[in-house]
């Protein structure tokens, strides 16, 4: 009867054992293939100011990914952190108002990025008549993350113990100083995590992108003017069919751009939280 | 000790009301200033419910009505005063200990800053004398940027009264102050608070009877929404005039 329990137990964990191996194996093997297919493939012509079909050059992407990201998030993270506010600190627990905002959000965060692209295609470009620009690319982005920005932080401010509200009112502190002083700075690692989480969609995403800011390989001279993103760039180039080696070294530069990103929003966090 | 017998906190045929639950049922009594009075009694009883109104920490509760008076040096706690500021005429310390995740500093210096004391002076003198207030300064004095998360249970819990010291309090509300905590910090926080009685008015809920017994001058036996009896802790303990009371302090139930 032991011996039987053991081996069972010994396949179990052999089992989980493999599992494990199986996800890094894959990760490791994706990141390996794209840095050997790519890295030799990083000539100092990819990274010349204007975009030529001799040069190929990813840098207008590059910029325009930063400016893609900080835009994006400028219009989705206050929206996101203040309805997620509303929703823990002011709205009736439990409300149906409430109730309808997670149904909503819950349902956003499910749709197929290319139906954003639809939609912003259809709204923005056309009926308000952005054109194909960088403007109309984020704000359909800010659309989709927003659900994603709100629900990690609600539940960073729900994991919020309710002692440190009543230690704060206790005091007579009132409803805004209790959320700026108290709250909001044990929620802050919570809500960089899904601003990161948020980023990491907004650098990978092209459906959304190629019928708002177009796949122009420039950059964007304003916020109205059309403009590729890294990723709208590499599937340019892969859809071209000529430039399948500057594709992959494009992969190694956003695989880096993910890398910084991450860590520099984890190290901001770690700031905030102290100051 | 002019002011021995004042009364400084009446409460006056106070019901209150969770939703359909009618948790308190016309409590009466006057709380003297610079005594202990604790509220004894078993568990769901109400004493921490009518601790909790006395600083409106109750707005809080959703649902919760709440008829009667509670007059505060004879003005009504409801309707005279700013509800931040009958919080900071009266403190609170709650069961578990809770300081707020920043430095011991930042903790004690959160009240006088809420109440806009901003100069670093000033601050520095209230954090050092709440401090000692709370006997704590000797072992903290070192350790004031240290995060206060990093304490022992006990250091929290005196840190939290040195917190609600911090904003000068007329009436220090304790909501089972020491239940989580070991013996030794227990004696100390008891010792505390018969030193605090000089400059405070205490009302202090408790389910240990000996602590009752050993720092009140007033006790109040609560049953089931009931102020049953109300007096002397010594009179009460000794003599008590009710047979529940009698059964309760006996440990026939509860």
């Amino acid at each position: 009867m032991k011996q039987k329990k053991d081996r069972v137990s010994f396949a179990l964990s052999l089992l989980t054992h493999i599992a494990a191996a199986i996800t890094i194996l894959c990760l490791l093997f994706i990141i390996a293939y794209i840095l050997i297919r790519g890295v030799p493939n990083l000539k100092p012509s990819l990274f010349e100011w204007e975009y030529n079909t001799d040069n190929v050059s990813m840098m207008p992407a590059i910029i325009n990914t930063i400016i893609v990201v900080l835009m994006t998030l400028v219009i989705a993270a206050p929206i996101g952190i203040f309805s997620a506010i509303y929703l823990v600190e002011y709205a009736k627990r439990g409300s149906k108002l409430v109730k309808v905002i997670l149904l909503t959000t819950e349902t956003l965060s499910g749709i197929p990025s290319i139906v954003y692209g639809l939609f912003g295609s259809l709204m923005f470009v056309i009926s308000m008549k952005m054109g194909l620009s960088i403007m109309a690319g984020s704000l359909t982005l800010a659309i989709m993350v927003l659900p994603t920005i709100m629900r990690t932080t609600q539940e960073a401010l729900v994991a919020v113990p309710d002692s440190y509200r009543e230690g704060s009112f206790g005091l007579g502190a009132g409803k805004l100083r209790t959320i700026f002083r108290i709250i909001l700075p044990s929620a802050i690692p919570g809500i960089m995590s899904g601003i990161v989480l948020s980023m990491g969609r907004i650098v990978g995403e092209t459906a959304a992108l190629i019928y708002t800011s177009g796949t122009v390989a420039q950059v964007c001279t304003n916020i109205f003017a059309p403009g590729s993103t890294l990723a709208v760039h590499m599937y340019r180039l892969m859809s071209e069919g000529l430039y399948t080696e500057q594709a992959c070294a494009v992969a190694v530069v956003l695989l880096v751009f993910v890398i910084v990103m991450n860590s520099l929003s984890s190290y901001l966090g770690r700031k905030l939280v102290k100051g | 000790m002019s002011n021995m017998s004042e009364v400084k906190l009446s409460i006056q045929d106070v019901n209150l009301y969770y939703g359909d639950f009618h948790a308190l049922h016309g409590i009466t009594m006057d709380i003297k200033a610079n005594e202990i009075t604790s509220f004894i009694g078993p568990s769901g009883c109400g004493k921490s419910t009518l601790l909790k109104s006395i600083n409106r920490m109750n707005d809080l509760v959703e649902g919760c009505k709440i008829t009667g008076d509670f007059l505060l040096d004879g003005q009504n706690i409801y309707k005279d005063i700013e509800v931040n500021t009958l919080r900071k005429r009266v403190g609170m310390v709650f069961q578990k200990p809770n300081p707020f995740p920043m430095s011991v500093y930042d903790n004690i210096a959160y009240g006088p800053r809420t109440h806009g004391i901003k100069k670093k002076a000033e601050l520095d003198q209230i954090v050092e004398e709440a401090l000692r207030d709370a006997a704590i300064w000797d072992e903290l004095k070192d350790r004031l940027g240290k995060s206060a998360l990093g304490l022992s249970g006990g250091q929290q819990q005196r840190l939290c009264i040195a917190r609600a010291l911090a904003i000068k309090p007329e009436v220090l509300l304790m909501d089972e102050p020491t239940s989580a905590l070991d013996p030794i910090s227990t004696g100390k926080i008891e010792e505390l608070t018969l030193k605090l009685k000089q400059d405070y008015t205490i009302v202090i809920v408790t389910h240990n009877m000996q602590q009752a017994m050993r720092i009140s001058d007033k006790t109040a036996f609560f049953l089931l929404g009931d102020l049953i009896e109300f007096g002397d802790t010594e009179m009460m303990f000794s003599t008590p005039k009710e047979k529940k009371t009698e059964d309760y302090i006996t440990g026939r139930f509860g």
